[in-house]
């Protein structure tokens, strides 16, 4: 069983984002290493890229400091090698936009990637239209399908059929970044992509506190949890400490409800 | 998946966008396919671009400047006497009443001169549609009379202040605020840009600017130019001039980029011109030609005219590139600065600093030619926006 099915045994399961590199490398990695030892069940590593289109004020923030802290995917790879190597075994899945992977040579980038230890890729500007050369060259690492509020039937159908690893589900017509409250059709729009698929839905985009996880993880296999987690750990004194406290309190709230 | 009308251009184009945005392409290229088809729709256009934008713009032969020059004869396609004061008007109108088609009650924009805001919050307000443009804040500051205008028109204007505060961000936010609002907003791109179908779309309602100076010339000159020169921002106005040539395969095309303070200081926006830093990459949707560091973040770019800085060029001029049926070069701000003057004591015409590109390369290029032969050149825009900055820039010499 690879790692992320592994991941799945207990649903509905919890999977922060941070970017390497914010507010520095040796912290993010510090960082993402407490998630995965305090309760995070897969990890978005974030790789930043200068002009991220689908990313709110926090993430947009946070990446532009990892750039001016001189982050590359080429250390971002090296960090992933060194979480492995610190022990962490869940799955790190690997998110960024498209053209720093091209720069740094596509196939390259997956198979040092590979090595690295990561595994699967979300890549938010590469809908499954595009998505033929990074399919062909991804081998058996999940390259992870988004699916949207936005999505017909017939694209839902089409894309959860060739869907690998888990469907990510973005919650709201919108960018990256926490909502007051969860959208009311969210069970609505869940139930539409479980008609169309057998695959794990993890939902993203919006979801800020222990108490909205746990809404959500009782509709869905994965809560996905990014802004608040880099606002969170990145506005704290003790960004470790901060972690292992995020990751916990998540991880609790969505305990009781893991089968 | 299939599309209603190629996605790519050769190896470039494409619809790089996340997934909450691919359906409202997909709506998109069917309203337009749709509308192509429509006589209703075509005469709707045709009738505003002749009783609202004053089309077809003149062809004006640039005798002094011919003169002066002493080559090729001279010929300025007048888009800067479209209404709004430059080409981008043609785009916006046909944009906006797709976006009437589709039901959809408000229009986002970027602009990096203010052209492109100053002719969506015109079409918005004609037609009746909510508008929003951004633009960045270091472009604010340099097209301040645009940024007046465009509040006048009626729409809201939101600067940008995230990463270099100029098109290429303004592009970010508009995009931002479409996938947000994306059931009934529209995105009115400005340029031959971004995901498909919006290259397409924008060089067909831009082509108006082709057909018509091919007739023109074909009145005024007896004959097909030798050589077509625009300048190349995005795009638009280079792609709608050079479609009405593209097919006679003697006419050479010629795109004039931003040479900034030069190619060697870095300081620029030439896309084809640097080779140490242009890369095919992936930016706003497409695949094309981007200036770009090792690690794949989109450089800083620099210009003296705004509508000429951004770090990605259309993806229909990389494949013209490639297959060398256009050939594409720069001129750098003080080159353009001073075709600008030129162009103003030779002829009377106050150009955009991002045309004055172009006169540049007429400059350089006019005098190497033939009495015989003949330019003709896309003045895209009027200058007027450009004042103070040209005032600064020439300091007391003006
Ligand atoms: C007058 C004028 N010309 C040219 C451009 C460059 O755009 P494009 O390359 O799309 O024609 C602009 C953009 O703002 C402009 O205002």
């Amino acid at each position: 069983m690879n790692r992320i099915e592994n991941a799945f045994k207990n649903k509905p399961i919890f999977m922060p984002y941070f970017p390497l590199g914010y507010p520095n490398l040796d912290t993010s990695i510090d960082v993402i290493e407490t998630l995965a030892k305090n309760g995070a069940d897969l990890i978005e590593v974030g790789i930043s890229f200068s002009d991220p289109l689908a990313d709110g004020p926090v993430i947009q923030k946070a990446t532009q400091i990892a750039l001016e802290q001189g982050i590359t995917v080429k250390k971002s790879l090296a960090a992933i090698a060194e979480l492995r190597n610190r022990g962490v075994t869940i799955p790190l899945i690997l998110m960024g936009y498209f053209n720093p992977m091209l720069a740094y040579g596509l196939e390259k980038f997956i198979q040092d990637a590979k090595e690295a230890g990561a595994d699967g890729f979300i890549v938010p500007d590469l809908p499954p239209e595009e998505a033929g050369e990074f399919q062909s060259l991804v081998g058996d690492l999940p390259l992870i399908q988004m699916l949207a509020p936005t999505s017909p039937n017939e694209r839902m159908e089409s894309i959860a059929r060739n869907a690998k690893g888990f469907i990510y589900l973005v919650s709201v017509t919108g960018v990256t970044g926490a909502r007051t409250s969860i959208s009311d059709g969210l069970g609505d729009l869940i139930a539409r992509v479980r008609e169309h698929t057998s695959a794990k839905v993890c939902v993203g985009f919006g979801i800020g506190t222990p108490e909205q996880a746990k809404q959500v993880g009782l509709l869905a296999d994965g809560v996905i949890v990014g802004s608040a987690c880099v606002k969170t750990i990145g506005s704290s004194e003790k960004p470790v400490e901060a972690a292992k406290q995020f990751a916990a309190e998540f991880r609790s709230a969505l305990q009781e409800l893991k089968k | 998946m299939s599309t209603l009308l190629p996605p790519k251009f050769g190896p470039y184009g494409g619809r790089f966008v996340p997934e909450t945005l691919m359906p409202a392409l997909i709506e998109l290229e069917q309203a337009f396919v749709d509308a192509q088809k429509d006589k209703v729709f075509r005469n709707e256009f045709e009738g505003l671009l002749a009783s609202f934008v004053g089309r077809p713009t003149p062809l004006t032969y640039a005798k002094r400047l011919s003169e002066k020059l002493g080559g090729a004869q001279i010929y300025l396609k007048r888009e800067d006497l479209a209404h709004t004061g430059a080409h981008k008007i043609n785009n916006a109108l046909g944009q906006a009443l797709l976006v009437k088609r589709m039901g959809k009650k408000r229009v986002v924009a970027e602009t990096g001169a203010g052209q492109h805001g100053v002719a969506s919050a015109t079409a918005a307000a004609l037609l009746g549609l909510e508008c929003v443009v951004y633009m960045g804040s270091v472009d604010i500051a340099r097209q301040e009379p645009n940024v007046f205008r465009m509040k006048l028109l009626g729409a809201e204007v939101r600067p940008v202040e995230s990463g270099t505060k100029t098109l290429k961000d303004a592009i970010n936010e508009a995009i931002r605020d479409w996938v947000t609002n994306v059931r009934d907003t529209h995105y009115l791109l400005g340029s031959a840009l971004g995901p498909h179908p919006y290259p397409t779309i924008v060089r067909e309602f831009q082509s108006v600017i082709g057909i018509e100076a091919r007739e023109q010339m074909l009145r005024d000159a007896g004959r097909l130019p030798d050589t077509v020169i625009a300048c190349v921002g995005g795009g638009s106005n280079a792609i709608g001039v050079f479609s009405g040539f593209v097919d006679d395969e003697q006419v050479e095309l010629i795109g004039v980029e931003a040479g900034g303070s030069g190619i060697a200081s870095g300081k620029h926006a030439a896309r084809f011109g640097d080779a140490s830093k242009a890369r095919v990459g992936v930016i706003h949707g497409t695949r094309t030609y981007v200036l770009q560091d090792e690690d794949g973040q989109i450089a800083e770019t620099h210009s003296v005219s705004a509508g000429l800085d951004y770090a990605a060029v259309g993806p229909e001029h990389a494949m013209m590139r490639d297959n060398e049926r256009a050939f594409y070069t720069s001129a750098t701000d003080v080159e353009a600065l001073d075709a600008f003057q030129t162009l103003c004591h030779t002829e009377g015409i106050i150009p955009a600093l991002e045309s004055s590109h172009a006169v540049a390369e007429v400059i350089k290029r006019a005098p190497t030619m033939k009495k015989d032969q003949v330019i003709l050149v896309n003045l895209s825009g009027r200058g007027d926006k450009d004042l103070n900055t040209v005032i600064k820039e020439l300091g007391t010499n003006l």
